[in-house]
């Protein structure tokens, strides 16, 4: 291990907030010789709690993080946030707001708060994003609450990542065929109406609940029952009801796994192996053709119509990868 | 691929509660392809700064429209100062009077914006004057 790297690492051990910030900056922009600190810091991490908040634009997520913040600050735990925008895939840039709602925590120690973009990447939070909370991890946060980007439909890569996966909607929005769309009904862990005090949140909520106990593929593979609350995140109604849904989850896991630790789960590893390796050699095959000029070239060939894509596509892969 | 990005706070420090401008400075900011954290209103320079080192931005931008501009830019230029974190570029927006310009330049803002500078020109004055830091 390089000096550099080792005081890297024992500055993310102790906390240091500028070392994890540049860390997690480092990450995103995939600066050379990042994994090599990812490969060191790996053995430290795996003790925190991940929880995932997704939901369509507007339900309310970074509100309901930004008091799931003071309520678990208030059991004595430390939380690490990471809160995911998009990226516009116009201009490359993002306004990252998420931490409008959650700045009143800015200075307090137990809490460190930081805006990812996408940076086009699909599936709600990004590889990057996951490497942040192995680094948030290691600084020992007992919680880390990781809000994607509003997610429609099937971004729904989070449950992957999180221990527990809350989805939040709103009353109103999840009526009937939205309610049958497949993907965020299957992710939940735990269900939250925020803004539930508009009308037709018991609406919602028996829709819901319907919804659910037909997914009998679910009931069959696992005896978690998600629960369904009634929250009105901005008046602090219902989540500390919603701190508890989540230890129970924890426990629920607890009993079935024996240990909460992701990475003993060879489900879950398998699924965050199989996502590395496809940025992996995705990432080193395109900046092959890059280089070498042979994207441009296949790219002119097209449009000049020398050949036809499927064509293009199977001689760069035969060149370069199978 | 490495590719670094410019990361830049857009940030509304004190009592001012007028953040129109702020939300088009982040927009434009946002469409040179910057990414841009928007912390909201009503922010103490201690809050600011804090956020600043947990985003890892490269620029604070703070914008203030109601005169306060003489107690809370060098109170945040202080705190970056104590914090150990001065490579940081802080630049101003707003009702700022003339003759206070010089003033915060020398306390270390390095520009101050006016009303009616167009969009474009604060854009390229922060690809020039703003770049990602090395390694």
């Amino acid at each position: 291990m390089s000096k550099a790297h080792k005081e890297i690492i024992q500055k993310v051990l102790e906390g240091d907030t500028r070392t994890v910030a540049r860390l997690i900056r480092d990450i995103d922009d995939n600066i050379p010789g990042i994994r090599q600190v990812l490969k060191e810091l790996y053995p430290y991490t795996g003790n925190a709690y991940v929880v995932g908040i997704t939901g369509a634009p507007g339900v309310g997520k970074s509100t309901l993080v930004d008091q799931m913040i003071l309520h678990l600050r208030k059991r004595g735990r430390t939380v690490g946030v990471l809160a995911v925008d998009p990226t516009s895939p116009f201009t490359g840039g993002a306004i990252l707001g998420d931490r409008v709602r959650m700045q009143r925590h800015s200075m307090d120690k137990g809490v460190f708060i930081r805006s990812m973009a996408t940076r086009g990447q699909f599936g709600g939070i990004t590889q990057a994003t996951r490497s942040a909370i192995d680094v948030l991890d290691a600084t020992g946060k007992d919680y880390i609450l990781v809000e994607t980007v509003g997610v429609g439909q099937d971004e729904v890569d989070i449950v992957k990542t999180a221990h527990t996966t809350i989805v939040v909607v709103i009353p109103g929005m999840g009526d009937d065929i939205q309610a049958i769309k497949a993907g965020i009904l299957e992710v939940g862990d735990i269900f939250v109406i925020n803004k539930a005090d508009r009308e037709g949140a018991d609406r919602t909520l028996m829709d819901l609940r319907m919804m659910l106990e037909m997914e009998t593929d679910r009931t069959q593979r696992d005896d978690w029952k998600p629960p369904i609350l009634k929250v009105q995140a901005v008046f602090d109604i219902g989540v500390s009801e919603l701190l508890d849904t989540i230890e129970e989850h924890r426990q629920y896991l607890l009993r079935k796994y024996g240990d909460v630790k992701l990475r003993s789960n060879p489900a879950r590893v398998k699924e965050s192996l199989i996502q590395m390796l496809k940025d992996r050699l995705f990432e080193s095959f395109l900046g092959k053709i890059t280089k070498s000029g042979e994207l441009d070239d296949t790219v002119l060939r097209i449009s000049k119509g020398e050949i036809d894509p499927y064509s293009a596509c199977d001689n760069l892969l035969k060149e370069h990868v199978v | 691929m490495s590719q670094r990005r410019i990361r830049v706070m857009v940030a509304k420090p004190g009592l001012d509660g007028h953040d129109r401008g702020a939300r088009v400075i982040a927009r434009a900011f946002r469409d040179a392809g910057f990414e841009v954290v928007y912390t909201g209103l009503h922010q103490t320079p201690e809050e600011i700064v804090e956020a600043a080192i947990q985003e890892d931005v490269d620029m604070i931008g703070l914008s203030s429209l109601a005169g306060a501009h003489r107690f809370l830019f060098p109170r945040v230029m202080e705190l970056l100062k104590e914090r150990g974190v001065e490579d940081i570029v802080v630049c101003g927006g707003g009702i700022i009077p003339d003759d206070d310009i010089p003033k915060l330049k020398a306390m270390g803002v390095k520009e101050i914006f006016t009303p009616g500078t167009p969009l474009h020109k604060i854009v390229e004055w922060v690809k020039e004057n703003v770049k990602p830091r090395e390694a």
